[in-house]
């Protein structure tokens, strides 16, 4: 099964799909903003980041806006070829006709 | 027993993926277009277009024969006329824009709308201080058409973070603000159609359509 083979693990998940979407249209996002889009709680968001990190589909980058810590999520070269993999899985997945 | 077992996976799998693509794609939008730009606020904006073309018509343009200077009153008044057009049009977009947001229950302020609005400012801005530059050198000819043709870029910029046909009427603006450079002496006529006429139009299209929804 050549499709089933593309269907990303690590996308089977809203948040993380959802975190993914955001990120290839938008050039960075940062944790406040993903969280209010996504609607989770910060413990939450943040085990999933941690998972797309450690795969190398997104980058972390902190930084301080006056003394507040801000962190901006890109997507990688890695994580945005990942995931049209993953959307053309399942475009193919749902036009297959039914058995 | 099998075959049933695997058919039923198929079909509740085939739901979930289609759940999927439907979030994703929701997603895409809400993260990156700003959509409740209101229909509305663009038909008052081709209102008071009309109207400050009609006033200047009347009172402010010269009689044949007489120029209009750069430092006449007359000269003064139309650029106040065109700054009250556009003060106006600009707090109605506003007023309209932030009640449609509260009702779509988007955020008024937040990166995207940013990003709309400094993509829109970059080619508005520096048309206007372009404008601005050639006016001072007594170059007002092409007045109308440079308007015409940088709000039109303005637009097609700023589209691609907001959803709609925003861009389209960027095209048609672009597209008579260089007719208008090729037909001198018309300059009104071309910003009362591009700034009156097709807001109008566009306008009414696009408050339709959200009435529909």
């Amino acid at each position: 099964m050549g499709i089933i083979d593309n269907i990303n693990k690590l996308f089977d998940h809203r948040i993380r799909l959802g975190i993914m979407s955001i990120l290839v249209v938008n050039e960075d996002a940062d944790f406040n903003r993903l969280k209010e889009l996504l609607d989770v709680t910060d413990g939450n968001l943040a085990s999933h980041i941690k998972a797309l990190e450690q795969a190398e589909y997104i980058l972390v980058e902190k930084s301080f806006v006056g003394r507040k810590p801000n962190t901006n999520y890109t997507a990688t070269k890695l994580g945005r070829a990942e995931f049209k993999k993953h959307i053309e899985a399942l475009e193919k997945l749902i036009q297959k006709p039914k058995i | 027993m099998v075959l049933l077992c695997f058919s039923k996976y198929f079909i509740m799998s085939e739901k979930d993926y289609l759940k999927d693509i439907s979030e994703i794609k929701n997603l895409m939008d809400r993260s990156s277009r700003f959509i409740s730009l209101s229909g509305l606020s663009g038909i008052f904006a081709g209102i008071y277009a009309f109207v400050g073309a009609a006033i200047a018509y009347v009172y402010l343009f010269p009689k044949t024969g007489e120029y209009l200077t750069l430092h006449s009153w007359n000269f003064k008044l139309l650029l106040i006329l065109l700054a009250s057009v556009l003060i106006l049009s600009v707090i109605t977009a506003y007023l309209l824009t932030t009640r449609r947001a509260k009702r779509n229950n988007e955020k008024i302020w937040d990166t995207t709308t940013r990003r709309l609005l400094i993509n829109f400012l970059i080619p508005l801005v520096t048309g206007g201080i372009y404008i601005i530059i050639k006016l001072n050198s007594q170059h007002y000819g092409l007045t109308a058409s440079l308007m015409l043709i940088f709000y039109g870029l303005a637009l097609v910029n700023a589209s691609k973070y907001t959803i709609g046909n925003v861009k389209y009427l960027g095209y048609a603006e672009i597209i008579i603000g260089l007719i208008c450079a090729a037909l001198p002496g018309y300059g009104l006529w071309f910003w009362l159609l591009g700034f009156g006429v097709f807001h109008v139009v566009y306008g009414s299209i696009m408050y339709l359509k959200e009435q529909k929804n």
